[in-house]
C-alpha cells in the first residue's frame, strides 16, 4: 500500500511482460484485466446459451439430453452473472474512478490485484466442473435445497467458487468504498463526484452486505452435505424454504449490484451527447441510495407462490411496487437531461438511449411479477426469463457495452471505428428485441422456464426468439472486433477531451492516460 | 517533499484503517446469514407460516369450550421421504369434529427394509393461515419412532381445532412426513424435537 502511496518509486520500474499483469497494483492495468476476464466470460457464457436456444429452436429433444440442457442453463446464469457483469463494473469502477475523483490509484492497490487474480481460479473451479463425471452443477443458479443437493462432484467445486467470487468482489466493493472516502482531490466534494462514483459507492455497500450473506447461505448447503448438519433438511428440523429466503435476502440486491453501476455509466454518457448537465444531480443520488436500501426489504416477492401469510404477500408486493418510484425519478433525470439539448447520435449515445427504454421495458414486466396475485400466473414461466433479459442485458449489458464505447478511446487513444459501432448496435438492438420480446408471449401462454422440451404451441415464437439469439451472439464478434482494433492501436487517434459535451477530471487527460495520472492531485473546477 | 511523504504515508494508515472496518462489517453480514435461521425459526412459530403447528398441553386444551354449532373436516395425509422403506398411512382419510373438541386421531407404520430404521415425522398443515389454529397436544411426531424389520406400529395424535380458526377455513390437512435419522439407534426424546 506504501507503494502507492509513495508513486515516485514506481517510475524507476515499468515491469513488462507477463510479470506486469500478474504483480500489478496499477489501477488501469487491472480495470484493462477485469474487462478482458469479463469479456472471455460474455462469450463462454453466450456458448452456453447458444446452446440453449439451439436445443429450443424446436420442440422435441434435438442435440443435448436434459440433464446437460439443465446444465447449460445453471452455468449461463453463474458465468454470466459473476463471471461477466459483476467483473465488467468492476473492471469499469478501475479504470474510472481514480480518474474520475483525481486520485493517483486505488486506495488500497495490493488488495486491488488480488480480487482480480482471485477470478480467474474461482473460473476454472466452476468450469472445470464440465468436464466432471455427473457434470456440472444443474439445479439452476439459485441452488435451491434439496434439488442442489443431488449434484455429483461438481457439488463442492460450486460452492468453493462461489466463496471466492464472493470473496473477489468485497475485496473489489472494499477497496472502492476506501478509494473514493479517502482519496478524492482536494475540492472534489460529494456534491460534485460523478455519478458513476455514486452509484459504485452504494452499489459497493450492497456488494458488502449482501455476498457475505450468500457466502453463509452456500456454507450451510456445504455444512448440509458433508457435514451433517440441518439447516436445510425436514429431517433434522431444518427447513429447505429457509434457504429460499436467505438466498433472496442476497439475491435481490445482487441484482441491482448488477443495474445501479448502469445507472451511473448512462447518467454519464446522456449528459455529453444531450450537452447538458444531468437535470436532478441530487436527487438521481437519493433514488440511488433508496433504491439500495428497498433492495433489502423486497426479497420475498421471488417466492410468492412457496407459502406466506396474506400480511406478508402484501407487504412484499407493496415495498416492490415502490421501487417504481425512485427509478421513475431516473428514467423521467435522464429524459429531461435531453430536453432541448442540442444531442448527437454517436454510439454511445445509442446505447445509452436503448437502455432508457429496454431496461423501462424490463421494469413494466417486474411490476407486472412484482403484483402478488397475478405472480402466481407468471411465476416460473419464460415471462420471467424474458423480465431479468430485458433488465440484464438490455439493461445492464448494454449500458456496459455503450460504456466501452464511451471510455475506449480514453482508454486506447484511438476512437473505435464509428460505423462499425452503430453496425453492432442495430444488429444488436434488433435482434436481442427478437430474442426476448417473443418469450413475454411465450410465458403468459404458460411456457415454463428451465425446460428442454416443450408443447407444439409454443414453436413458432422460440424460433423466432432462437434466430434472435443466434444473431445477437454473432453482431458480439464485431465488438470484440472493434476493440481489439483500438487496442492494438488501430484507428483515428483520439484528443483528450474525446467527446465535445464530456465534462469531468478523467477528460482533462491525455488519450491514453499516462500510467500513473493524478501523481500531483488536480485542482478541481 | 518530507511533507508529501509523511502526508502519503498516514493516507496509507488511513486507507487501511478505513479497508479493515469495511472488512468487519463483511463478517458481520455474514454472521447475519446464520442469524436469519434462529430468526426465521422464531417467525414461522410466531405465525404459523409454513405450516408450522401449535403444541399446547392438556390442561389448556380442556379449557377451552366446544364449539359444537360448527363442523370441521381434518383431512389426513402420509408420506415417507423417498429413500425410507416404510409403509405409512391414517387409519382413516378424515374426521369431521368440532372446534375445541380433544380428538385422537391413528396413524401406522410399518417397516418393509430388512433394517431397523429409527425415523422422524415432520408434520405440516394447510392452509399456512390455519396451521396455528391446530393445536397437538401429544403426537408421535414428538419424538423417533424406531421400527425393527417388518415391525408394525400404531402411531397416536391427539388434537383439537381451536375456536378461533377463521370461519371461512372449513377443511384443513394434516400432513406428516417420515424421514430416516441415518446413524441414530437409541429412541427416546432429544430436545431439539420438542418444537415439533
Amino acid at each position: 500500500m506504501t507503494d502507492i502511496a509513495l508513486p515516485q518509486h514506481h517510475e524507476h520500474e515499468h515491469p513488462s511482460g507477463i510479470t506486469r499483469w500478474l504483480f500489478t497494483t496499477n489501477h488501469k492495468d487491472i480495470g484493462t484485466l477485469y474487462l478482458l476476464f469479463s469479456v472471455s466470460m460474455l462469450f463462454i457464457g453466450g456458448s452456453f446459451a447458444m446452446v440453449v436456444r439451439a436445443e429450443l429452436f424446436q420442440p422435441g429433444l434435438q442435440f443435448v439430453n436434459p440433464h446437460f440442457f439443465n446444465q447449460m442453463t445453471t452455468m449461463h446464469a453463474l458465468v454470466m452473472i459473476f463471471g461477466a457483469v459483476m467483473p465488467a463494473f468492476v473492471g469499469l469502477a478501475n479504470w474510472m474512478i481514480p480518474m474520475m475523483i483525481g486520485a493517483p490509484d486505488m486506495a488500497l492497490p495490493r488488495l486491488n490485484n488480488w480480487s482480480f487474480w482471485l477470478l480467474p481460479f474461482a473460473f476454472t473451479l466452476l468450469l472445470s466442473t464440465l468436464f466432471m463425471p455427473g457434470g456440472a452443477p444443474s439445479g439452476g443458479w439459485t441452488m435451491y435445497p434439496p434439488l442442489v443437493l443431488q449434484t455429483g462432484m461438481a457439488f463442492p467445486f460450486l460452492i468453493f467458487a462461489v466463496h471466492l467470487m464472493g470473496i473477489s468482489s468485497v475485496m473489489g466493493a472494499i477497496n472502492v468504498i476506501t478509494t473514493v472516502f479517502n482519496m478524492r482531490a482536494p475540492g472534489m466534494t460529494y456534491t460534485k463526484l460523478p455519478l458513476f462514483v455514486w452509484t459504485w459507492v452504494i452499489t459497493a455497500f450492497l456488494l458488502i452486505a449482501a455476498m457475505p450473506v450468500l457466502a453463509g447461505a452456500v456454507t450451510m448447503l456445504l455444512t448440509d452435505k458433508f457435514f451433517g448438519t440441518s439447516f436445510f433438511n425436514a429431517a433434522g428440523g431444518g427447513d429447505p424454504v429457509m434457504f429460499q429466503h436467505v438466498f433472496w435476502f442476497f439475491g435481490h440486491p445482487e441484482v441491482y449490484i448488477m443495474i445501479l453501476p448502469a445507472f451511473g455509466i448512462v447518467s454519464q454518457i446522456v449528459p455529453t451527447f444531450a450537452r447538458k448537465p444531468l437535470f436532478g444531480y441530487i436527487s438521481m443520488i437519493y433514488a440511488v441510495a433508496s433504491i439500495a436500501f428497498l433492495s433489502f426489504i423486497v426479497w420475498a416477492h421471488h417466492m410468492f407462490t412457496v407459502g406466506m401469510p396474506l400480511a406478508g404477500e402484501l407487504f412484499f408486493m407493496y415495498s416492490t411496487v415502490l421501487i417504481a418510484v425512485p427509478t421513475g425519478v431516473k428514467v423521467f433525470n435522464w429524459v429531461a437531461t435531453m430536453w432541448r439539448g442540442s444531442m448527437t447520435f454517436e454510439t454511445p449515445m445509442l446505447w445509452a438511449l436503448c437502455f432508457i427504454i429496454l431496461f423501462s421495458i424490463g421494469g413494466f414486466s417486474g411490476l407486472m411479477l412484482g403484483l402478488a396475485p397475478a405472480d402466481f400466473q407468471y411465476q416460473d414461466t419464460y415471462f420471467v426469463v424474458a423480465h431479468f433479459h430485458y433488465v440484464l442485458v438490455t439493461g445492464a449489458v448494454f449500458a456496459i457495452i455503450g460504456g466501452v464505447y464511451f471510455w475506449l478511446p480514453k482508454w486506447t487513444g484511438r476512437m473505435y471505428n464509428e460505423r462499425l459501432g452503430k453496425l453492432h448496435f442495430w444488429l444488436s438492438t434488433l435482434s436481442v428485441n427478437l430474442l426476448f420480446f417473443p418469450q413475454h408471449f411465450l410465458g403468459l401462454a404458460g411456457m415454463p422456464r428451465r425446460i428442454p422440451d416443450y408443447a407444439v404451441q409454443y414453436a413458432e415464437w422460440n424460433m423466432l426468439s432462437s434466430i434472435g439469439a443466434f444473431v445477437f451472439g454473432a453482431s458480439q464478434l464485431i465488438f470484440l472486433y472493434t476493440v481489439i482494433r483500438a487496442m492494438s492501436g488501430h484507428g483515428e487517434k483520439a484528443s483528450g477531451q474525446v467527446w465535445e459535451g464530456a465534462h469531468g477530471l478523467e477528460w482533462t487527460l491525455p488519450s491514453p492516460p499516462p500510467y500513473h495520472s493524478f501523481t500531483e492531485a488536480p485542482k478541481v473546477p | 517533499m518530507n511533507t508529501a511523504r509523511t502526508d502519503a504515508i498516514s493516507i496509507a494508515a488511513g486507507n487501511r484503517r478505513l479497508g479493515w472496518k469495511l472488512a468487519l462489517g463483511a463478517l458481520l453480514m455474514c454472521g447475519f446469514g446464520y442469524l436469519l435461521v434462529p430468526l426465521y425459526r422464531v417467525y414461522c412459530e410466531y405465525t404459523g407460516f409454513n405450516g408450522t403447528t401449535a403444541r399446547i398441553d392438556p390442561g389448556q386444551a380442556a379449557a377451552q369450550g366446544i364449539d359444537r354449532t360448527r363442523w370441521v373436516t381434518v383431512e389426513f395425509a402420509a408420506n415417507t421421504s423417498a429413500d425410507l422403506p416404510w409403509a405409512f398411512r391414517p387409519e382413516v382419510n378424515s374426521l369431521r369434529v368440532h372446534p375445541g373438541e380433544m380428538v385422537v386421531a391413528q396413524f401406522e407404520a410399518r417397516n418393509l427394509g430388512s433394517r431397523a430404521i429409527v425415523g422422524q415425522a415432520v408434520p405440516s398443515v394447510t392452509p399456512g393461515r390455519a396451521a396455528s389454529h391446530f393445536r397437538k397436544i401429544e403426537c408421535f411426531c414428538f419424538s423417533r419412532q424406531p421400527l425393527a424389520p417388518g415391525q408394525m406400529l400404531k402411531l397416536p395424535v391427539q388434537f383439537q381445532v381451536d375456536n378461533n380458526l377463521p370461519p371461512e377455513i372449513g377443511t384443513l390437512t394434516l400432513s406428516y412426513t417420515f424421514f430416516e435419522l441415518p446413524g441414530i439407534r437409541a429412541a427416546g426424546p432429544d430436545p431439539r424435537d420438542a418444537r415439533l
